[in-house]
């Protein structure tokens, strides 16, 4: 019981603290789950962030959930996950459904005309960072290649994105690997 | 069935959003705003603004809020179920076995190989939120905002909620 209570205090304090979306709370989890419960050392941590980051999804839960489960099992594994993210979506749904209830009158309207523009800058900060990430991956010419022939497969000939990233990560894993990248796997 | 599409729309971006919650944001908004059309792209980005300004996980706090839109709290929570549960329980059955590969080059390769698509989507939704701005509130309006927001959040780092509330209440005011 004791356990299944820290790991509620832990994964409640990341939650409610973790602004930026999941990505951001990483450190808030290590703090919590290294350092000052001591649920496992750096090096595991490591070794867990890594698998998170493997696979696709949200990050945030993926940890929570699988430190919840190593911690206290498959009820530790729930626990950890719901008190992390309830909280917040209980809070969005009463500040939504709250502004919509007034969405007759004309200042309702001017407010929510009022966040799109600074939404669509975040987005558009966001969308940089994807960019720089393909680009330093891929290098930028062929990063700008790709991401042409990727508009027009999206954009005009409507292809659904799922399609289109299952193919692509059918081709990561098919892809022969080149003699640098086969030394780098060796060394790590 | 309205909770079967529920969960196709966040069973997808949660397995295919490689990147991390972020990266599903255009994926969700694929399936909810332009498949099924749930609610538009001005709705969506009010979604997102609020989203923005709580703390948590973004892609739990649009499953939860959308799912509960469409369906209730049932929705919401296959929308949760469907966000979370796929790469969780791929992480806890294959754990040990990823933990090897975790370096291999195909294994660096899946997230890199999906970057590109993220960015493509992120930016033709960054368009439609400035075109949706654009056609709602005038060009210069819209750029002043696009400064000054840019400005607070990203050159003073002043936090997006406070940013977000300061839009709200000009937009009350002045829009």
């Amino acid at each position: 019981m004791k356990t299944q209570w820290d790991l509620f205090i832990a994964f409640f304090r990341v939650g409610m603290l973790g602004f930026g979306g999941g990505p951001a709370s990483i450190p808030l989890i290590q703090k919590e789950v290294v350092e000052k419960y001591k649920w496992m050392n750096e090096e595991e941590f490591g070794d867990i962030l890594a698998i998170a980051n493997t696979l696709p999804g949200p990050v945030a839960t993926k940890l929570a959930g699988y430190i919840g489960y190593r911690v206290a099992g498959i009820p530790g594994m729930l626990n950890a996950i719901l008190i992390n993210i309830v909280p917040t979506i209980i809070l969005l749904i009463i500040l939504l459904t709250s502004l919509s209830s007034f969405k007759d009158f004309d200042w309702v309207r001017g407010m929510a005309a009022g966040v799109v523009p600074v939404v669509g800058m975040m987005m558009a900060v966001l969308t940089w960072q994807f960019i720089k990430k393909a680009g330093k991956g891929f290098g930028w010419t062929k990063a700008i290649i790709i991401g042409a022939v990727l508009f027009v497969v999206l954009q005009f000939l409507h292809i659904h994105p799922g399609i289109v990233i299952a193919v692509l990560l059918i081709l990561a894993l098919s892809m022969k690997d080149k003699e640098k990248d086969n030394r780098e796997g060796d060394r790590a | 069935m309205i909770y079967i599409q529920i969960f196709i729309a966040f069973f997808i971006p949660g397995i295919l959003g490689y990147g991390g919650g972020p990266a599903s944001i255009p994926l969700v908004e694929n399936e909810v705003v332009k498949r099924f059309g749930w609610m538009t792209v001005q709705e969506f980005s009010e979604v997102i603004a609020f989203a923005n300004s709580l703390p948590g996980p973004i892609a739990t706090k649009l499953a939860g809020y959308i799912g509960y839109e469409v369906g209730g709290v049932l929705g919401s929570l296959i929308g949760i179920f469907a966000t979370v549960a796929p790469s969780l329980i791929l992480m806890v059955l294959l754990g040990g076995l990823l933990l090897k590969y975790k370096d291999s080059p195909k294994v660096k390769r899946l997230t890199l190989f999906v970057q590109p698509v993220i960015a493509i989507l992120l930016g033709v939704l960054t368009w439609s939120f400035l075109q949706e701005s654009y056609e709602g509130v005038g060009i210069w309006q819209t750029i002043i905002l696009l400064a000054v927001s840019y400005y607070l959040i990203e050159r003073r780092k002043v936090h997006p909620a406070f940013v977000i509330a300061g839009a709200l209440v000009y937009g009350g005011f002045l829009l």
